[in-house]
């Protein structure tokens, strides 16, 4: 093979604009063979863009792409995948009721029978610590497991460029660990790697040189040995990391909600069945529950909102009241209100208008029905409110929710819900898949939720998120719940054992 | 004796259609659509096979014909469901009805017009055993076809690469799509297949089972074809014993009153549709087990969107 | 070069208006081909379709006894429909209804008074939801699905007819012809315009309509209908109960293909038949859809669809053609509304650049 170059690939001027929004401006990126590269930036920098260009999915507007020192024309996925470069998605494309041998040769271009491709399954699988069934079933599987599918198929191609897209949001910090093994072990084998991620202390860990994104715009081009997480920090944010400020303590008032051993078998047969929870949230505090995804959470949230009953009253207590057979109206009634995970479809109904969305939860609090019928001038008065206050995006009230943003939906659902001033909120993935901008109005809406007496639980995949916004702190793992701990009396990597389902020992309060 | 060959030889005739019929949504749904037309495409299948044999005198056009009327209906559907984005369980109702408005149109002239059936098969040899030579091997070509139909959709959804793709389309369209998998020829092709069954399906009634036209023939097996691919949790195999097993509740229907039982006609011919909706209600009570088997995109829309 | 759908950005108001006269158009166009293709007249059998039989008082009263099943049991699958309850067995909830309201006027054959026409009304709708009942029941306790659950249950109910009308209810002094007797005159719904037979049914069909538009429109349950059909995991979160609401437009819809039923049999027919419904339950499905699953659109799609069943009859008898020309026309109008409500959600786009 004849090395025309140093580098591996090499991008020069990279340019992609959409309607409205210039995506990635003049960006270069060289990487070298055997390199763990980061591109680091903040939602919204270009990264994906920049990867989706080298990948074959978006033709870019303008820009060189050299392969082996060769200037290539990338046209499609599979032409990429020619070439030797393999991307691992965010999301997984995978088929839940095949199997992984099945799954991994419906992704691979050249074609093998499946007895030989479940032998080099295995074979790649424990050469890269990568312990995976071949004749398992996709359902069967954990996050993890099913992203070690993607990382099998991609090494199986043999390719010369590894793309990793923010692989590590759904691990927890122990499977993050084994993971960097993995890719430490392919790096050294001359593989090159590019690593997108917004998470800093990973990349200080992994990571021989980064480019930095900000706005569509390179901004640096450093080898990650030489900066400190600070620096890298300052680069991608444009300014000086604030401080953390810590909120004022607040005072904390009576326990509002409470859960006493609460069991609950899943009515989903794929779902999680809630083992033995116990938490209690009190007026004025914020208490987050950390976990990776798919391990109980939307159970948890919808067994709190009464969505599924059990028959033992006393397991849940709302304001002192025995609650676990109560619907969700009656707890509505208690004052209860909460915001699910997924927007349209659960929190939203998507073909129906913003007003007829602003009714669902708020018709018997704010007294929509007059004499048996839907006074329909107040609920859009109120759905205008929503809109003006929350800063919801949208031409009118009367268009369908499924035709705002992510980011816009949530900021309404959210807004429905605040209010309509509950004592008692529990919400689920505040900003998953929310703009940078609208996830700050969220948190803070939240922390002032709180700080108005509330007593609010906010169940999360996002752990930076909970650090910033919880007082207390736990964890959900298969459906159990763990202890809770006072913010300030806990690190990262301790949450990393409670999301991983190890309780701590009493006393090992660490120092942080 | 006699009467139990002959029950089993009738066992056979009536649960062929259905099993035509059922395999042929079995390969739809697998897709991940849902066509509730079944009942018309066959009903389709009845009238066009039966007027390509008063015309040609041959069975084997007759057969073809079917097919292709069958297909046709299902063209309609699928134009309907994949590139106009209308919804899967109105348009198979259209489909229905539509079908058994135009056969009853196209059968105008047939009704009253005599045809023989279509002939048996001896097969040389294995036709002489006695007794079970007779009943297995004497029979119509398309008695051994629904039973070859079997074995080749057993081995192309399970052993083939076509078979695995189309079974990942109707687990995930969205994840085949992503892997750059054609979604909408991959079903438009699963729902032309589905159509041409059913066609067929419905040719063996006015071709063999009774061998004549009468309008509304099918009389509801299109949709106990749709029961029994429920009824086999999307498995081939059950899909062939739920066909036999509802052939012998067609029969009971038959032979009650020749062995002089005193229940009234209407009852017996109730059976198969009381016997559906017992088979329903025992197989999906167990809703785990429906929604493991079940394609998990079936019945949704599917939008092509980046 | 083909016209490209584009998706747009909300769903267009007026296409949802505009879609089924397009619908109706393309009808009338691919009708025209079918009458070319069977050597008629386009012209001949359009006006014996459409014009002949409303130009007259009576074409006109005909119009509304056989619009009157329609709009009863359109209205009422519009509200299951719309919640995602696929009642496709409504013709079998009609007989029932034809059976239990028939046997209350054969049962006070030799009385008079004026609570009979109310009895046959009210057994009817109970035999209705009987039917239906037997639905709910399968779906919401075993999970049965209510698609074909309803459709067997209709043959049943077919049979069920013939079983009785041969045993039980036949006419003792009919030659053992399958009939009942004649219901006497306590038994027949009144008249409204004399010389006719426009009866009392029709302004039944109109409170239907009423009821139906306010219980969709400003009701809570109306809504909760509406949310269950859109996305039942958010009626869930709201504590809406989607059992309460399969048995709820279940029961509805059976009681109305029920009253249907007891309608026909006391108003038109005037006994009981083996066959007592021209396919009306299921034609029912075609106007719900067609009536946009709105009361007040359902009114105007069930009196186009009565005019099919009024125009095939009349075609029939003037210009020989086959009775079944009714259903193609039905079908292929529903074909034709399905494809046309694309345009709901998407534009077309003729220039040969994609947008990207």
């Amino acid at each position: 093979m004849t090395e025309k170059s140093e580098y591996l690939i090499e991008l020069t001027g990279m340019r992609k604009a959409f309607p409205g929004v210039l995506a990635t401006d003049n960006v270069d990126l060289k990487i070298r063979r055997g390199e763990v590269h980061a591109l680091l930036g903040e939602n919204g920098a270009g990264k994906s863009t920049l990867v989706k260009m080298i990948y074959g999915i978006l033709k870019p507007d303008a820009g060189e792409i050299r392969f082996n020192g060769e200037t290539v024309d990338i046209k499609n996925p599979a032409h990429a995948r020619e070439l030797g470069v393999a991307m691992v998605f965010q999301h997984f494309s995978l088929f839940d009721s095949l199997t992984v041998v099945e799954n991994i040769s419906l992704g691979m271009d050249q074609k093998s029978d499946m007895k030989t491709l479940a032998t080099k399954i295995t074979d790649v699988s424990e050469r890269y610590g990568l312990p995976l069934d071949p004749h398992r079933h996709v359902y069967t599987l954990s996050v993890g497991e099913r992203q070690r599918i993607e990382i099998i198929r991609c090494l199986l191609q043999e390719p010369k460029l590894l793309i990793m897209d923010e692989p590590t949001s759904v691990l927890t910090p122990q499977e993050v660990d084994k993971l960097f093994i993995t890719l430490r072990r392919l790096g050294e084998e001359g593989l090159a790697i590019l690593y997108i991620s917004h998470k800093l202390d990973e990349i200080k860990a992994l990571c021989d040189d980064a480019t930095i994104l900000r706005l569509g715009k390179k901004v640096g081009g450093v080898s990650v040995a030489e900066e400190s997480t600070g620096s890298l920090a300052a680069m991608m944010m444009g300014e000086e990391l604030k401080e953390f400020k810590q909120a004022a303590k607040v005072t904390v008032g009576d326990i509002r909600l409470e859960a006493k051993d609460l069991n609950m078998i899943a009515s989903d047969p794929l779902g999680i069945s809630l083992k033995n929870i116990n938490l209690e949230v009190r007026a004025g505090e914020v208490v987050g529950i950390a976990g990776v995804a798919g391990n109980g959470q939307d159970e948890l949230l919808t067994a709190l909102n009464g969505e599924h009953r059990n028959n033992n009253p006393e397991s849940i207590y709302i304001e002192g009241k025995a609650s676990a057979n109560l619907n969700p109206n009656q707890r509505r009634e208690l004052g209860m209100a909460s915001v699910p995970e997924k927007r349209l479809g659960h929190g939203a109904m998507p073909d129906m208008n913003l007003i007829d969305n602003a009714f669902l939860t708020a018709y018997d609090r704010l007294g929509f029905i007059k004499s048996g019928l839907i006074d329909y001038a107040k609920t859009r008065k109120f759905a205008k409110e929503v809109i003006r206050d929350f800063n919801v995006k949208t031409p009118r009230a009367n268009v369908p929710a499924a035709s705002l943003s992510g980011g816009n939906l949530q900021k309404f659902i959210i807004g429905r819900e605040f209010k309509q001033k509950p004592s008692i909120l529990v919400v689920s993935q505040p900003t998953w898949g929310v703009d940078a901008g609208a996830a700050q109005t969220i948190r803070e809406a939240i922390r002032e939720m709180a700080s108005q007496g509330a007593a609010v639980l906010v169940i999360s995949q996002d752990l930076d998120e909970l650090m910033e916004i919880s007082d207390r702190i736990g964890a959900i793992c298969g459906g159990v719940l763990s202890k809770f701990y006072p913010i300030e009396e806990i690190i990262i990597e301790k949450m990393g054992l409670l999301m991983a389902g190890v309780e701590l020992e009493d006393g090992v309060q660490n120092v942080a | 004796m006699d009467i139990l060959i002959a029950a089993i030889l009738t066992i056979i005739t009536a649960a062929t259609p259905l099993l035509f019929a059922a395999l042929g949504e079995l390969v739809t749904e697998k897709s991940g659509v849902l066509n509730l037309g079944v009942e018309g495409m066959m009903i389709m299948g009845a009238i066009i096979g039966f007027v390509a044999v008063h015309h040609t005198g041959s069975a084997s056009v007759a057969i073809i014909a079917s097919m292709v009327a069958g297909a046709f209906m299902a063209s309609i559907f699928a134009i309907l469901v994949l590139k106009f984005h209308a919804r899967q369980v109105p348009t198979g109702l259209a489909l229905t009805i539509f079908g058994l408005g135009l056969s009853a149109l196209i059968g105008q002239s047939m009704i009253g017009v005599a045809y023989t059936g279509i002939p048996k098969i001896a097969i040389p040899g294995l036709a002489s055993i006695p007794v079970i030579g007779n009943i297995l091997f004497n029979q119509d070509g398309l008695v051994y076809l629904s039973i070859l139909m079997v074995i080749v959709v057993y081995w192309f959804m399970n052993k083939t690469r076509a078979g695995l793709i189309l079974r990942a389309v109707g687990d995930s369209h969205d994840a085949a799509h992503a892997m750059g998998y054609s979604v909408v020829k991959i079903r438009f092709m699963a729902i032309l297949f589905g159509g041409a069954m059913a066609g067929v399906g419905g040719a063996y009634l006015s071709l063999a089972y009774s061998p004549l036209w009468v309008e509304g023939m099918t009389a509801g097996r299109g949709w106990i074809a749709l029961a029994l691919v429920v009824f086999a949790s999307w498995k081939v195999g059950r899909v062939l014993l739920g066909a036999y097993l509802f052939g012998g509740i067609t029969i009971l229907q038959l032979h009650a009153q020749a062995l002089g039982i005193g229940i009234p006609s209407q009852v017996m011919s109730m059976l198969p549709y009381l016997a559906t909706i017992l088979v329903l209600v025992f197989i999906s009570r167990d809703k785990t087990k429906i929604k493991l088997n079940s394609p998990a995109s079936l019945g949704k829309p599917f939008h092509e969107s980046r | 070069m083909l016209p490209r759908l584009i998706k747009r950005q909300t769903p267009s108001a007026s296409m949802v208006y505009l879609s089924p006269v397009l619908a109706l158009l393309l009808t009338l166009v691919a009708s025209i081909i079918l009458f070319l293709m069977m050597g008629v007249s386009p012209a001949a059998a359009l006006h014996a379709f459409f014009v002949e039989p409303i130009s007259s008082v009576y074409g006109l009263s005909e119009l509304t006894v056989k619009a009157t099943p329609l709009i009863l049991i359109g209205v009422a699958l519009s509200l299951g429909f719309r919640a995602g309850v696929w009642n496709i067995g409504a013709e079998g909830q009609l007989i029932l209804g034809g059976i239990f309201g028939g046997t209350t006027a054969l049962f006070f054959y030799e009385k008079t008074g004026f609570y009979i026409i109310p009895l046959i009304l009210i057994t009817g709708i109970i035999g209705g939801m009987l039917w239906a009942g037997i639905v709910a029941f399968l779906k919401t306790r075993f999970n049965a699905n209510e698609i074909l659950t309803s459709l067997m249950l209709s043959y049943v109910a077919a049979l069920l007819l013939n079983l009785l009308i041969h045993g039980p209810l036949k006419d003792p002094d009919g030659f053992n012809f399958p009939e009942s007797r004649l219901f006497s005159d306590s038994a027949l719904l009144p008249i409204l315009y004399d010389g006719t037979r426009m009866h009392l049914g029709a302004i039944i069909a109109l409170v239907a309509v009423g009821l139906g538009w306010i219980l969709l429109s400003r009701t809570l349950l109306g809504y909760q209908i509406k949310v269950i059909g859109d996305a039942p995991a958010a009626g869930e979160h709201a504590g809406f109960s989607p059992s309460k609401i399969i048995w709820i437009t279940l029961l509805i819809s059976g009681g109305a293909a029920g009253l249907a039923g007891a309608i026909e049999v006391s108003g038109p027919i005037g006994q009981v038949l083996p066959n007592i419904s021209p396919g009306y339950g299921f034609a029912a499905i075609i106007v719900a859809y067609v009536g946009r699953l709105h009361p007040l659109g359902v009114l105007f799609s069930a009196l186009l669809l009565a005019l099919s069943y009024l125009g095939g009859e009349t075609a029939q008898i003037k210009l020989n053609l086959p009775v079944a020309v009714t259903g193609v026309f039905q079908g292929l109008l529903l074909f034709f509304l399905l494809a046309s409500d694309v345009l709901i959600h998407y534009r077309l786009q003729f220039s040969k650049q994609a947008a990207v």
